[in-house]
């Protein structure tokens, strides 16, 4: 899932300063569950909003996800009278509110983190940076691109000790990972041939497939 | 030869080497390169030029290495893929050789985040052993990565780094087999303090006769003060330093002097490990000294090839 957290407050006042009536809106997939923005971070930014100022009409939402025309279109009736949407989406969900909403300011009150897992209660990873091309049946099923702090498709660096990644001691070093999982797996082998350069897709990234589009 | 620097020479012709690292200044004044070139030039066989060594800023490898060159000196141009992507390293690569530059030694670089500017992007286009096989490809077959020609010639020796001391330790001469495999011609290795582990790794090497595919330079840090030699073995990535070199180096009177009779004592006994081709002196901010350790290891006066 995409995981974000929420920005300092004293940037969102400043954000939402010029306007007196915010729509304050959820989602209710990934920034649910990462507890970033889920009813109860809009219940809590909202009541912290409305605390710091008397002059502001507040309503808040949730839609289940708002990446999704389908659902964002419920905004439409609700958002009316709002001069701006702060969206507790990520970075996906606050662009696609402003497309749908062009004449309105949609605030994003998140910083978009990584799309990643919750590893333990209150701490998330990064696991795949979307590269568009996935090797991850070469190496134990551990993204190198986006684990290993260099991205190095040929690993580890002269820097992996004890385990560590050379950047900090809390950072495993994904080549030894997968060196032991290939190793656990009976497949080392996939270690001698060199991993060839990477082709960079072009960004922004575009799928298309005809097969789906409307005939 | 491959690129016939002088480098290349002592190696091929079977001679121990001696290399050293000069650190280009945190400015724009060239007399300091050429300062320490002058100083090195007699202990030497070649003088790496380090890029932007631990990510801080400081003038470029290439043109600390056409300083150099201008003094007569071999240089061996760092270069590392944090800062660069396929395109510039390319164009860096034909604008060395085209200044007179015949060694290049292929690196991935310190982390940006240990560096001056910790919130800069990494690059990363590619990795280190991708940089080996577009150095390699570009001088054997003239071509770019992309398969187009390139005018004129791309004579380089081709180094990389080696660290027996990173983990994890069974896959270390795996790597450097993959290296050589990319088409390295000489490695230098991270200093080694630890020689019991060191040794082990060179036995690796020559059971895999790798020692015959690629000249292996061992490295060597002449340490200044306790405070060094405590930093090294708790702060530095891959660098192991073992306790007694740490006790020896507190328990000395004259510590700079106890830090050089170390660096003596582990060159001699590198001198004597089969399949080891040379070795390579970095003393960081203490170049003024490898003078005296090349040649109290008898390794003076460098040969003439
Ligand atoms: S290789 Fe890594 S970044 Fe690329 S798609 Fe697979 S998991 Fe994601
Ligand atoms: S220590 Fe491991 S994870 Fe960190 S940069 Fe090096 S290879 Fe990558």
């Amino acid at each position: 899932m995409i995981i974000a957290k929420q920005k300092d407050m004293t940037e969102i006042a400043k954000m939402v300063a010029p306007y007196s009536r915010i729509y304050v809106v959820g989602c209710g997939m990934c920034m649910t569950y990462c507890s970033a923005g889920g009813p109860e971070e809009v219940e809590k930014l909202a009541e912290r909003l409305m605390a710091g100022r008397e002059d502001l009409i507040l309503e808040k939402g949730m839609i289940p996800r708002q990446c999704s025309e389908k659902f964002i279109e419920r905004l439409e009736e609700k958002t009316r009278d709002f001069e701006a949407i702060l969206s507790l989406g990520c970075g996906n969900g606050v662009q696609a509110v402003a497309m749908r909403f062009p004449d309105k300011r949609v605030l994003p009150a998140l910083d978009t983190q990584f799309i990643g897992i919750e590893k333990e209660s209150g701490l998330w990873t990064e696991m795949c940076m979307a590269c568009g091309d996935c090797i991850l049946w070469r190496t134990a099923g551990i993204c190198p691109v986006t684990r290993c702090a260099k991205g190095l498709l040929n690993g580890p660096c002269g820097g992996s000790q004890e385990g560590r990644c050379e950047v900090s001691n809390d950072i495993p070093c994904a080549w030894q990972e997968i060196y032991y999982g290939l190793k656990r797996l009976g497949i080392l082998d996939y270690l001698k041939t060199e991993v060839q350069i990477k082709s960079w897709s072009v960004r922004p990234g575009r799928l298309a497939r005809e097969e789906l589009k409307p005939q | 030869m491959k690129a016939n620097s002088n480098l290349e020479r002592i190696l091929t012709s079977g001679q121990f080497a001696v290399t050293a690292e000069c650190g280009p200044p945190k400015g724009t004044l060239g007399e300091v390169v050429r300062r320490k070139g002058e100083s090195l030039k007699f202990c030497c066989d070649a003088l790496n030029v380090t890029d932007n060594q631990t990510a801080i800023v400081r003038m470029s490898s290439i043109s600390g290495c056409a300083l150099l060159k201008g003094l007569g000196i071999d240089p061996v141009m760092q270069m590392v893929v944090r800062d660069r992507n396929r395109i510039a390293i390319q164009s860096d690569i034909l604008g060395a050789v085209a200044l007179g530059i015949r060694n290049m030694l292929c690196l991935s670089g310190d982390h940006q985040k240990f560096g001056n500017h910790p919130s800069a992007k990494g690059v990363y286009d590619i990795d280190s052993i991708q940089l080996i096989q577009i150095v390699k490809r570009m001088r054997d077959e003239k071509k770019f990565l992309n398969g187009e020609d390139i005018s004129g010639e791309v004579p380089l020796f081709i180094g990389a780094a080696a660290n027996p001391f990173a983990d994890p330790f069974e896959f270390r001469v795996r790597r450097l087999a993959k290296k050589i495999k990319a088409g390295v011609d000489f490695i230098q290795t991270q200093a080694i303090f630890d020689m019991e582990r060191f040794l082990r790794w060179m036995a690796m090497v020559r059971d895999q006769g790798l020692d015959k595919k690629a000249h292996i330079l061992a490295g060597i840090i002449p340490i200044k003060s306790v405070g060094m030699a405590r930093y090294m073995a708790k702060n530095v990535a891959g660098i192991t330093v073992p306790k007694e070199i740490v006790t020896r180096m507190e328990q000395a009177k004259d510590a700079k002097e106890e830090g050089v009779k170390i660096a003596i004592e582990i060159i001699e006994q590198i001198k004597e490990i089969e399949g080891v081709h040379g070795v390579h002196v970095m003393a960081v901010a203490w170049e003024d000294i490898v003078p005296r350790v090349v040649k109290e290891a008898g390794l003076m006066p460098r040969p003439l090839v």
